[in-house]
């Protein structure tokens, strides 16, 4: 062991300092590894958008819309958008996870790029987030969602989508730093989401809900991204909606982003 | 050995707020680590080791003071200490989803080594440190040892001229500790420096040129380990009589062959006496002096004072109890790293 030893850590010239790209590459790649090594990280992704969205057109669908068949063209873009802001919160929760394993110390402790880790793992985030997509959209089509938007629609939908989500995850990453154990990241960002995205318009026309509640939904940003998805998918784009949730993406990016990494830097 | 320092610091302070109190976890630390050196720092759970390796690992501010490594100041050239130290320990750890192989490789590239060359120094890694067939398997599933193991070989993928080992040997078993001394014998040899923690004197005894003990945030004590040894006395008896009635008599007689002082510990049966420099020459002489009084001695051990021992001579009073909300081990465990030799005596 002795001699191999010797040979393998003898001194060597150190390789140049590595680009914060490559870096942030690299843990992406990791995030993707944990993906292919810990599979069930992904039955929450794959499950909730399936029972979700059986659950609500069947139950829902002919009480709400007349006809399940009528329900679904106004139900998946919403469900959509819940489904991947839920897998947002694994952003946080995965955080924590190696903040409570020490795995995050030895990141660092590295010589790169500060935030590589946390854009690394966002990228590999939105892996997750396209997956959720596809699923969901899939499931619609099956159960009979026709948008007039056609595919280019659909897709324009998902990326405004993941560059919401992307924002909004700098939400979970402080989360993620400040909050004890990866459960309780879990607990506190439902807490934080389920009002959010129940009390918009995902579900319902808020036409019929008191007065103190529909003031809520329409400044929800949930519902602002719902009624920009559902025009992006019906192939007649409000432009109005659509800037305001990159406006919103942006602002909470240039907010979060500054203070996730302040909390970073500081974590002891 | 060349006369350089490593690593220097300049009373390395840090507190933790909590809701309750502010904590001084390290209240005034120097330390001068000379390259090509083994440091061990020793103290008992909550002594401060860990945050002052953390602060001179860049990863928690110092309130006050201020610490260099190789030259570069842990705070305002906080990337240049980064690119030359390796960090193992409690809280420096591998992902324990990826394999062995994939952690390294990861870390090979976040050093900037190209996709080949990361390649090749992993797969050098891993057959050094006797991983190669582990290397596809998830790190969950390693034991203890080899858990260790890739936790070094990760702080040794840039062969960093400083290694800072936090508590390596902590729960291993006998031969994974081996193990561990070897490689750090081996790195030393190679001209890297050493600050180890840890909380088994026999272990810095082992590893360390120069030890400082330390205790609530500040150093105690520092010299080699024989010097260290020497203000607590050669080494120390302990010993267990059959009948508890025995016990006052037995201590009488060790009192006066030994010429030192005798502790009694909870145990009724026992009695334990720090074996002064000039008293070891005695130490032989105490086991036949015992059964000729008639006392039935089954357990009678001679070892290196134990931390607990060496915390009583340094600081005159036991090793604290452990502090409330604290983690980790009782202090009393230290004990179980006392290197004993033990004969079984019966009449």
């Amino acid at each position: 062991m002795t001699t191999t030893l010797r040979e393998a850590v003898a001194l060597t010239e150190p390789p140049s300092r590595p680009s914060p790209l490559s870096t942030t590459l690299t843990f992406g790649w990791r995030a993707l590894l944990k993906i292919k090594h810990v599979p069930e990280q992904l039955f929450d992704v794959l499950v909730s958008p399936i029972i979700f969205t059986l659950m609500f057109t069947y139950l829902f669908g002919g009480a709400l819309a007349g006809s399940t068949q009528a329900y679904i063209q106004f139900l998946l873009p919403g469900i959509l958008v819940q489904t991947i802001l839920f897998v947002t919160i694994y952003t946080g929760y995965t955080l924590n996870t190696d903040i409570s394993k020490g795995v995050f110390d030895r990141f660092r402790s590295l010589p790169i790029w500060r935030p590589s880790p946390v854009v690394g793992a966002l990228l590999g985030d939105t892996v997750r987030y396209t997956i959720a997509s596809v699923i969901t959209i899939g499931l619609g089509l099956v159960l009979g969602f026709r948008p007039d938007g056609g595919f280019l629609g659909v897709l324009l939908g998902v990326l405004l989508l993941l560059v919401f989500a992307f924002a909004l995850s700098w939400t979970f990453i402080i989360l993620g730093l400040l909050v004890r154990s990866p459960n309780a990241v879990m607990g506190v960002s439902m807490m934080v989401l389920m009002p959010l995205t129940f009390a918009s318009n995902v579900f319902v026309d808020p036409a019929t809900m008191p007065s103190g509640l529909r003031a809520f939904v329409e400044v929800n940003p949930v519902s602002h991204l719902v009624t920009a998805e559902r025009s992006l998918m019906a192939g007649s784009p409000d432009t109005t909606e659509i800037v305001w949730v990159l406006i919103a993406s942006v602002v909470l990016t240039a907010v979060l982003g500054p203070i996730a990494m302040r909390i970073y830097r500081n974590k002891t | 050995m060349s006369d350089s320092l490593a690593v220097e610091a300049r009373g390395l302070v840090r507190h933790f707020t909590t809701r309750k109190s502010v904590t001084k976890a390290v209240d005034g630390i120097d330390l001068s680590i000379t390259e090509g050196s083994v440091f061990g720092l020793l103290g008992p759970n909550g002594a401060g080791k860990t945050t002052v390796v953390r602060m001179l690992a860049t990863l928690l501010r110092p309130d006050a003071g201020t610490a260099s490594v190789l030259g570069h100041d842990v705070v305002r050239d906080a990337d240049a200490v980064r690119s030359a130290v390796g960090l193992t320990g409690q809280y420096a750890s591998v992902d324990e989803d990826l394999t062995g192989t994939e952690n390294l490789l990861m870390l090979a590239r976040l050093y900037g080594f190209a996709p080949a060359a990361a390649r090749r120094r992993v797969q050098g890694l891993l057959e050094a440190f006797d991983l190669a067939d582990a290397g596809s398997r998830q790190v969950k599933t390693y034991s203890g040892g080899m858990h260790r193991r890739i936790d070094l070989a990760a702080s040794l993928v840039l062969a960093p001229r400083v290694l800072f080992l936090d508590e390596p040997t902590t729960g291993l078993d006998p031969r994974s500790r081996n193990q561990v001394w070897d490689i750090v014998r081996v790195l030393v040899d190679d001209g890297a420096t050493v600050l180890l923690t840890t909380q088994y004197l026999d272990e810095a005894d082992q590893l360390a040129d120069r030890i400082a003990v330390v205790d609530h945030g500040r150093t105690i004590a520092e010299g080699t380990p024989s010097e260290l040894k020497r203000s607590v006395g050669e080494g120390a008896v302990h010993l267990r009589v059959a009948e508890v009635a025995d016990r006052a008599r037995a201590a009488e007689i060790t009192e006066r062959v030994l010429g030192a002082e005798v502790t009694f510990d909870s145990d009724p049966h026992a009695i334990a006496a720090r074996v002064p420099d000039t008293g070891a020459d005695a130490v032989p002489g105490l086991l036949p002096a015992l059964t000729e009084a008639g006392i039935s001695v089954p357990e009678f051990t001679l070892g290196q004072p134990s931390l607990d021992e060496v915390f009583l001579a340094l600081t005159g009073q036991p090793l604290p109890d452990e502090e409330p909300g604290g983690d980790g081990v009782p202090a009393g465990s230290a004990r179980s790293a006392t290197s004993t030799e033990t004969t079984e005596a019966s009449r």
